[in-house]
């Protein structure tokens, strides 16, 4: 029975119905796609192998994408000899071909921005676009700026769509399936170190790089930010960095920032070290330190 | 990944090696620093052994300017101080020879590239300064200091820069034709 001046909207039925399209949604909305730290683990692996023949029928490489989880016990750090940098560059382009950066248009996850002496490190005067017969240039120093790992990444809270996050080994990954292309991540990043794809990527079939990872450096999308990822791919099989085994000066220094014996610890403790943007309190796993 | 020796390992070890100089090339290797794993001395293609031709000249110990074979050859290393016979042995043209007249094979420079750059020795050592590559948690090769400085002239040469990065522009008509 209907109470006079109801018109039916607040019957059971109603509620009913109203129930049913909630239930409806939220399983619906759960069967979608996932962010790959929630997907199990035979559901991730059929899509790699799903990813690695796409990828080998474009690029007609032996393709392998894997998904090497961190290790225990390590985080990852980074460090630079502001001292011994030459500002040659060889370690953008390493990176670019180890990483299958798109070559146009051209994204560089590292740049290396060149600083007056008199005026110390000086963002404000700082020219990544130096170009000179040889290097270094007199009266000036070099400072690469890539992503700075941080232990409190801006970049990670602000992502509205979860699709950027820190992995236990203090990498923090991107994505590629999960980013909406909004770039608030990289209005958030203070260094500078994200990068967005404005058109598709194009990576020349013979240079491309066919040991992936899939957080790291397997071919991205349009549309999609990318950022340097310590080479995943390379670091969680006990490797070093591209772009430390090929500075010619040295100047590139990584390890397990947990291993009291490795070379990062040697840097903290003995050298004088300094952190970029130390303020903004992001807590770089990257630093900086003077060899000399 | 080693830590690096005490003072209190390296003086007697030192002194062990001091006390045997003369066999130390063939004895096994002394209870110090551990060997370091380095790929083979940049030589000038052809010039080592170098007692291919020395063996048959006469040894001249007298601090002069070369001018029939290694004019090449311009130090620029203390040069004020020091001449060829003060690092290469004069009796052992295949080795060199540390201030104590200790010999050390080419293999090991870096021993005495450390007699007055003993902080960037203990740098090198740790992995710090120098180029390493391998894996950070496991095996990795060192460079020797002649690998990146010549020891004539060790002051690191200007390179030429990679070219610079493209400024930010519009997206070109180029940009679609991806692989």
């Amino acid at each position: 029975m209907i109470p006079p001046g109801d018109d039916g909207r607040h019957s059971r039925r109603a509620l009913l119905r109203m129930a049913t399209g909630a239930a409806a949604g939220w399983v619906l909305t759960s069967c979608g796609p996932k962010r790959l730290f929630e997907v199990p683990r035979e559901k991730l692996r059929a899509s790699l192998a799903e990813m690695e023949a796409r990828y080998r029928e474009t690029y007609g490489a032996d393709v392998t994408v894997s998904d090497t989880p961190a290790m225990r016990g390590v985080t990852f750090a980074y460090a630079l000899d502001l001292s011994r940098c030459i500002g040659c560059r060889r370690c953008v382009y390493a990176c670019v071909a180890e990483n299958n950066q798109s070559r146009d248009p051209q994204i560089h996850w590292i740049r290396v921005l060149e600083m007056d002496k008199d005026k110390g490190v000086d963002f404000e005067h700082a020219n990544p676009y130096y170009a000179a017969k040889e290097v270094p240039r007199e009266g000036h120093f070099y400072v690469p700026v890539a992503c700075q790992q941080c232990e409190n990444p801006a970049c990670v809270k602000t992502c509205p769509s979860g699709a950027t996050w820190k992995e236990p080994d203090g990498i923090v990954v991107v994505d590629y399936d999960w980013c909406i292309g909004c770039r608030c991540c990289m209005a958030a990043c203070p260094y500078g170190a994200r990068h967005f794809n404005w058109a598709r990527p194009s990576i020349p079939k013979d240079e491309l790089n066919p040991k992936m990872h899939v957080l790291g450096n397997r071919p991205r999308p349009k549309g999609v930010v990318e950022k340097c990822t310590f080479c995943i791919q390379r670091t969680r099989e006990g490797r070093y960095p591209a772009c430390v085994e090929v500075c010619p000066v040295g100047a590139r220094k990584f390890g397990n920032l947990l291993d009291p014996d490795s070379e990062i610890r040697y840097v903290i403790e003995h050298k004088r070290v300094l952190v970029l943007k130390e303020e903004l309190n992001t807590m770089p796993k990257f630093f900086y330190f003077y060899g000399t | 990944m080693t830590a690096f020796p005490t003072a209190s390992r390296v003086i007697p070890a030192l002194a062990m090696a001091l006390a045997c100089a003369a066999p130390a090339r063939a004895a096994a290797p002394e209870p110090g620093p551990p060997e370091i794993e380095v790929p083979p001395p940049p030589f000038t293609d052809g010039i080592f052994p170098c007692s291919n031709c020395h063996a048959s000249l006469p040894v001249n110990r007298t601090r002069r300017v070369l001018t029939d074979m290694h004019d090449d050859i311009v130090l620029e290393h203390d040069e004020q101080h020091r001449w060829c016979l003060d690092c290469h042995d004069a009796t052992d043209r295949d080795s060199l020879h540390l201030a104590s007249g200790e010999k050390v094979p080419f293999e090991r420079s870096y021993l005495l590239c450390g007699q007055c750059h003993g902080e960037k020795l203990r740098d090198w050592r740790a992995g710090v300064h120098g180029r390493r590559v391998g894996s950070w948690n496991a095996h990795k090769s060192y460079l020797l200091c002649a690998h990146c400085h010549n020891p004539h002239q060790p002051h690191f040469k200007p390179l030429e820069p990679k070219p610079a990065p493209k400024p930010p522009a519009r997206l070109g008509a180029a940009v679609e034709s991806a692989p």
